[in-house]
């Protein structure tokens, strides 16, 4: 389902005397359906930038990402757009919304853009919830006013509501309690089971071992200093 | 394999040598929200105007796909067709809501002109129609009577809304529309326009300088500076990747809440 080679990336700073930072150079990676591979290296390694390079957040210097036969790094802004909205799911660690919008509207939203009926949509967005042990109560109001771990919560059940065939998952263990994070741990094998693809960042290794079929280190990626 | 609705071909306009906007180059596709940033004198709203046929480029194509399937050039189009044009398939949202709306007519009059510029004239069905998207833009039916003058800057915004997508366009220009409201006005706003983009499937293209506000609406970016377009792609990544230095400068010039 993705497929990475030759991949490599430079940030530019044009504003600090146009230094060029290469952070990235003969990326390569290969995701099947089914599987969960692992990110690992030590924190600057370049594993967020890796996965947002996938997302299409971050654009590529050289090389192709190919997701679900899409390369990425060549793709229109609205090719991109439609591969967000069908096929590439991502749980970023932070929560991103528009004020004033309910959680429950939050987390059914990727269904809405799918075309999910509203009411369906809604009700599969209370069984994430719930699970993720959001109180109900909260659910009409929005998650900017939330703790770190709920917002969190709410992230992933967002991420979760539309099946997607592809799943970038940034650290979604963090800051959860035990509890939380074997349902997320549980998410991500039904996730496996249906045939998703998923890249992960898990800091926590117990988690890592569980979920992951294998890892690869991005270190080896690292541009060594000239 | 869908076509572009909007094909903008090396726009250009001067104002004597010294340059409004030039070499602006673009699709839009139907549903796409496309956001122009760049600072005050960039351009952005020659350009928008260039656009949106209120004024005339001096150069280039901007080409609509009309309802029968059509590519029309807008510019060179008679002005009749063009009036046409945007009292059906295009709306525009003004900065300053006065300037988009009828400040001596009543609410429900504001937003059934539009209806009877297309055709409409059944007296009830047109006052229905306009409560209903006072509704839809949460103005409360028992303002449908009141001038836009007694309502708040917030709810006059609402109100050029409603007026402009009555007749259900497929093409919207936003001018700042989200400029000069305080914060809380503004997130309802941008609510309340997502979902309508959502559920109409409407096309629109946002000037502004905010970038919080095109993060939240906007699909692509375009970045002006000096008239000219200096970046542009998926807006997350423009903002979030910037290339350019000017972007660069841009972004990193944002006020951290």
């Amino acid at each position: 389902m993705i497929e990475i080679e030759g991949l490599s990336k430079t940030f530019t700073l044009h504003n600090q005397g146009g230094v060029v930072i290469p952070v990235m150079e003969g990326g390569a990676l290969s995701v099947a359906r089914g599987e969960c591979v692992g990110l690992v290296g030590t924190s600057g390694a370049g594993k967020s930038t890796l996965m947002r390079m996938i997302y299409g957040n971050y654009l590529a210097a050289s090389g192709r990402i190919l997701v679900d036969g899409l390369d990425v790094t060549k793709a229109e802004p609205r090719e991109i757009l439609a591969l967000r909205r069908q096929t590439l799911g991502y749980v970023s660690q932070f929560l991103r919304v528009v004020p004033r919008v309910a959680t429950l509207d939050v987390v059914a939203e990727p269904l809405l853009a799918v075309g999910v009926h509203a009411e369906a949509a809604r009700e599969t967005a209370r069984g994430l919830l719930t699970r993720l042990r959001i109180p109900e109560r909260l659910w009409s109001l929005s998650p900017t006013s939330f703790s770190g771990g709920e917002q969190q919560r709410v992230n992933i059940a967002r991420g979760f509501a539309h099946e997607y065939p592809c799943l970038l998952l940034d650290e979604p263990t963090a800051s959860l309690d035990a509890a939380n994070r074997e349902t997320v741990l549980g998410l991500i094998d039904e996730a496996k089971a249906r045939g998703a693809a998923i890249v992960g960042i898990f800091h926590d290794e117990a988690a890592r071992d569980r979920v992951c079929d294998h890892t690869v280190d991005v270190s080896i990626f690292t541009p060594k200093a000239a | 394999m869908t076509t572009p609705l909007l094909e903008v071909r090396d726009i250009a306009k001067f104002y004597g040598h010294r340059i409004g906007c030039d070499k602006v180059d673009f699709d839009l596709y139907p549903g796409e929200v496309m956001g122009i940033v760049g600072e005050s004198g960039s351009g952005k709203s020659t350009l928008l105007n260039c656009l949106a046929g209120h004024l005339t480029p001096d150069a280039g194509q901007v080409r609509f796909e009309m309802r029968t399937g059509e590519m029309a050039d807008t510019v060179t189009m008679s002005e009749p067709e063009r009036r046409m044009l945007s009292r059906t398939d295009w709306a525009f949202v003004h900065q300053h809501a006065r300037d988009g709306l009828r400040m001596n007519v009543s609410a429900g009059g504001n937003v059934g002109e539009r209806l009877m510029a297309v055709g409409a004239r059944h007296y009830g069905n047109i006052r229905e129609e306009a409560i209903d998207w006072l509704g839809r833009v949460e103005i409360s039916e028992t303002r449908v009577d009141d001038r836009p003058t007694a309502f708040s800057g917030g709810m006059q915004q609402r109100l050029q809304i409603a007026r402009n997508l009555v007749t259900g366009p497929r093409l919207v220009f936003m001018d700042e529309p989200t400029g000069g409201l305080d914060v809380s006005v503004q997130a309802r706003l941008l609510d309340l326009l997502r979902g309508l983009v959502r559920e109409m499937g409407l096309s629109a293209i946002i000037v502004t300088h905010d970038l919080a506000v095109v993060r939240l609406l906007a699909d692509r970016l375009m970045v002006m500076k000096d008239g000219h377009v200096v970046e542009s792609g998926l807006t997350d990544q423009v903002l979030d990747d910037p290339q350019h230095a000017y972007t660069q400068l841009l972004v990193s010039s944002v006020l951290q809440v």
